[in-house]
């Protein structure tokens, strides 16, 4: 008996393209900055309990563990920054064109990867640099 | 058999209750942050190389900078809030487990921000280095 031709639920149709690993890594990079917002609260923390406990919060952030989580926490900002106004324009209904749509996207990852870089270098040294 | 309606059942509930305030809440804080971020990246830069103790106190004396790191820690908490409220809504099935872990998040983000505005407070009202 021949299968007949029926329709497929969406999710079996989707392919994996940029808009959702777009869209994903907007939420991810998210939860990475909700992680920094701590290290925030903690960097501020040491700073007001004085020069001998900011010193010791300093070579913790230093650590090169800490380095790489920095420049993931970094990044995290720049994409979700650039990709957060992509969100902003969508939402005033701008921007939803395809080929528009695609270059915005495009501007955010590569854009993001740049800001990255020049932050880095801006504050490389400052970020786990010790005093 | 329950003796309410079926409109009975369905006021109060569904997504019209008060998700349009989440979403505007959300994107009011993503515009205040555009502004705090770029600000907060660049008074990091100009605190110098090695971020140095005497550097953050002076800063934070300035009321202007007092005044938007506050911000910025309040606002920064609430935007984090609102956004992994929903990542862990979108994720986690059982309701009981939802609960908990949304009362830890508005906890856990509520102490680090008292703590961050209490730190920028005490820096901003305390002694000069």
């Amino acid at each position: 008996m021949a299968q007949p031709e029926r329709p497929l639920s969406p999710f079996m149709q989707y392919r994996w393209q940029y808009t959702n690993t777009l869209s994903i890594l907007h939420r991810i990079t998210g939860v990475l900055l909700s992680l920094c917002f701590f290290v925030l609260v903690y960097w501020l923390a040491a700073a007001a309990s004085g020069p001998e406990r900011y010193a010791a919060a300093l070579a913790t952030l230093g650590s090169p563990l800490a380095r790489l989580l920095l420049i993931g926490g970094l990044f995290s900002f720049s994409y979700h920054f650039l990709n957060g106004i992509r969100h902003l324009f969508w939402d005033a209904g701008y921007g939803f064109e395809l080929p528009i749509a695609r270059k915005t996207g495009w501007a955010a990852a590569i854009g993001a990867v740049m800001v990255t870089v020049v932050l880095w270098v801006m504050l490389g040294a400052s970020l786990g640099g010790a005093p | 058999m329950s003796l309410r309606s079926p409109l009975g059942r369905v006021l109060g509930l569904g997504s019209a209750r008060g998700g349009s305030g989440h979403w505007y809440s959300q994107r009011v804080t993503a515009v205040a942050l555009v502004i705090l971020g770029c600000w907060f990246m660049a008074s990091l830069a100009l605190l110098g190389a090695g971020v140095p103790h005497a550097a953050v106190i002076g800063w934070l004396h300035s009321p202007f900078s007092a005044v938007m790191a506050l911000l910025l820690v309040a606002v920064a908490a609430y935007h984090a809030q609102l956004g992994l409220r929903v990542v862990f809504e979108d994720y986690i099935g059982d309701k009981g487990t939802r609960l908990v872990v949304l009362v830890a998040l508005k906890f856990a983000l509520v102490v680090a921000a008292l703590i961050g505005i209490l730190a920028v407070l005490r820096i901003a009202f305390g002694a000069q280095a």
